[in-house]
């Protein structure tokens, strides 16, 4: 509080009409808002690839076997296969590796996705589709062990924290490039 | 030209597709039971045997008595976002209904034109399509304006929701919507696309109505506040190049957008068309940036955090990218390039006879203002310039016209868009032969092409590709 008291001190510089010429001079800050504490933003997580952000917590796919039972196999199949039926919709998860040049490419966290990082991101993030965000972080790297163990990407005995995670190499790492458009061809 | 088959749909695209085109065929058949018995767009005849007309007319035989249980079976009887009232013989002989103090408003009961949802297996992962056909002017109703959500719509108190401005700042902040309201404020009138819009007609003619072929693209009128005033009162570390938008919905949907178009022409936005944003386009807040795919105009903003590099979230990464036939897949295609549609007539509906008809469509291009658009009446072959309705501005549809006399022969309707840099808006061969030059490519998105409409002589209008 003291802090954002110092600030609004600071900041609350504002000249009104300047006789003269009737303009208005800018103001330096406009003194609405408030100045953020780091436990506001310690609230919300997004994972990039280096893994900045990353919780405390590990987990392995050994113990994600039962959270996938319990918590994403209704929408994700057994398997990891998917399940379009009605009222559901989950995504495959696993399979395609290779696929993605050629007439029938399959996207799956195991063919397409370039970043682990994204996985735990993505599950932490808005998972189970019932009750999102109710994972706890254990949970999430036991679930993100799983699939990878599952989709061959790491050993099933490796353990998912915040160091080992960013080091995980997805098969399709490489597979994207930069958008080319606009398409040249297509100026007149 | 052999196009035939370019373009390769995984199995999740092949079964959108497939449920695309049954769900217009719901759409188109609900509205021919409740309009009229003809396919006519332009005149409808309201058929006296049609559904809606014999209710109308039980509706105003009936007296006051159980006006409760009538209420309701009117209330029935009104499209959405009407309500349903007796049509007396003369208007002038009668009283009309008395000003109702307080009231929001409805649209006329005749009025029938309703967004179309996409059956996707779980309701709260859906999309709708703005029915473009009938649409008239440049603004999309708030009402009719299309829908994708990842995790339903939330229902969010706007006394209790913040926007946090964290990360590479000098200073994390956070703005409640009392003081984004109170920051100088601009309104501008932009589009919104969807990358998938049209995902359906790469490789033939699916959809039936421009409402399925282009639904998926919007105006409004847009009101907030600029990024770059808040960055003004945050201040930017000097390797800030990325900021993560967050949505506050069950998805907890994630963009990471660059700084350049952040500080540009980045919107905050709580304001659509006079009024606060609808629940379904992010009430009480979004992102708003002018010519990017749909799916980074953040709802329900929540939280900004500047970074030097893009999050790669699921959205960006696994989703919304274009794989190409190398095998290989474009990242960050934000931009939507420019594209045009005749919305009337168009697709379903039928031309009573020959004579005047005036042609008119929408354009728009991702990267500016639309320069001119031209319309052709024999498949591509001869184009003429065609009349805009108003002044282009900026990422923004502007309506076009074109006047028709109509010799009673069968034509191919089409439209094309040069924007102000230059670029054509392409034919799907042109498009096809770029993006799969190695080979069948597997990404559905940023379909731009020209749309073809085809009049038969007998005055029914079709989708097809010519």
């Amino acid at each position: 509080m003291s802090m954002h008291k110092r600030w609004f001190a600071c900041v609350i510089g504002v000249c009104l009409f300047s006789g003269s010429a009737g303009a208005q001079s800018m103001v330096d800050h406009f003194g609405l808002g408030q100045t953020a504490t780091a436990n506001e933003a310690a609230k919300y997580f997004s994972i990039p690839p280096s893994g900045a952000g990353l919780p405390a917590g590990s987990g392995t796919a050994k113990a994600g076997v039962l959270v996938f039972a319990n918590t994403c196999a209704a929408c994700h199949g057994d398997k990891l296969q998917g399940n379009p039926a009605a009222g559901i919709g989950g995504d495959r998860l696993l399979g395609g590796r290779g696929s993605l040049v050629g007439k029938t490419p399959v996207k799956t966290v195991e063919s397409y996705w370039p970043y682990a990082t994204t996985l735990f991101d993505y599950i932490k993030r808005t998972m189970p589709f019932s009750a999102p965000g109710s994972l706890r972080d254990d949970e999430v790297y036991s679930l993100v062990a799983y699939i990878l163990s599952e989709a061959r990407i790491i050993k099933p005995s490796e353990t998912m924290d915040a160091k080992s995670l960013p080091k995980v190499q997805m098969p399709n790492k490489d597979g994207f490039i930069p958008d080319a458009r606009p398409e040249l061809q297509l100026y007149r | 030209m052999n196009s035939n088959k370019k373009v390769v749909y995984d199995d999740k695209a092949r079964r959108m597709a497939e449920q695309l085109f049954l769900t217009e065929q719901r759409h188109i058949a609900d509205r021919l039971r409740e309009d009229c018995e003809c396919r006519d767009g332009m005149f409808p005849r309201r058929a006296t045997s049609s559904r809606r007309s014999f209710l109308f007319a039980a509706g105003s035989l009936v007296g006051a008595a159980g006006a409760a249980t009538i209420a309701h079976a009117e209330a029935l009887k009104a499209p959405p976002g009407a309500v349903f009232y007796d049509v007396p013989d003369d208007p002038t002989k009668v009283q009309g209904r008395p000003v109702v103090d307080g009231s929001y408003g409805t649209r006329s009961q005749f009025e029938t034109e309703a967004r179309m949802r996409y059956p996707t297996p779980n309701e709260n992962t859906s999309w709708s399509f703005t029915p473009l056909g009938r649409g008239v002017g440049n603004i999309t109703p708030s009402g009719l304006h299309f829908e994708r959500h990842h995790g339903g719509i939330p229902t969010i108190d706007p006394a209790k929701h913040n926007l946090l401005i964290h990360g590479m700042v000098d200073r994390s902040m956070t703005f409640s919507m009392a003081d984004i309201k109170r920051l100088p404020s601009v309104t501008r009138k932009h589009f919104i696309e969807c990358s998938g819009n049209g995902l359906t007609e790469w490789n033939k003619p699916t959809m039936k109505t421009v409402q399925g072929t282009h639904g998926l693209l919007s105006t409004s009128e847009w009101t907030g506040v600029q990024f770059a005033t808040f960055a003004r009162e945050t201040g930017l570390k000097e390797d800030a190049a990325w900021v993560l938008a967050e949505g506050a919905d069950a998805a907890v949907m994630t963009r990471s957008i660059p700084m350049e178009k952040m500080l540009k022409d980045a919107l905050i936005v709580y304001g659509q068309n006079g009024e606060a944003i609808r629940p379904e386009q992010g009430y009480p807040l979004r992102l708003l940036l002018p010519g990017y795919e749909g799916n980074t105009h953040i709802k329900w903003l929540r939280r900004l955090q500047v970074s030097d590099k893009p999050f790669m979230t699921r959205e960006e990464t696994a989703k919304y990218t274009d794989l190409l036939g190398s095998g290989k897949a474009r990242i960050f295609s934000l931009d939507m390039e420019a594209k045009s549609v005749i919305t009337f007539p168009s697709g379903e509906m039928k031309l009573p006879g020959p004579g005047f008809y005036n042609i008119t469509g929408l354009a728009w291009t991702g990267r500016g203002r639309v320069q001119s658009v031209d319309v052709s009446l024999d498949s591509g072959r001869t184009w003429y310039p065609a009349r805009l309705e108003s002044p282009p501005e900026p990422m923004c549809t502007v309506r076009f016209s074109f006047p028709w006399m109509w010799d009673g022969k069968s034509a191919v309707l089409q439209s094309r868009c040069i924007d102000e840099t230059g670029y054509v808006q392409p034919t799907l061969e042109q498009l096809i032969a770029i993006r799969g030059d190695s080979g069948p490519f597997g990404s559905i998105y940023h379909l731009n092409a020209i749309q073809s409409w085809a009049v038969s002589e007998a005055g029914d209008v079709t989708n097809v590709h010519a």
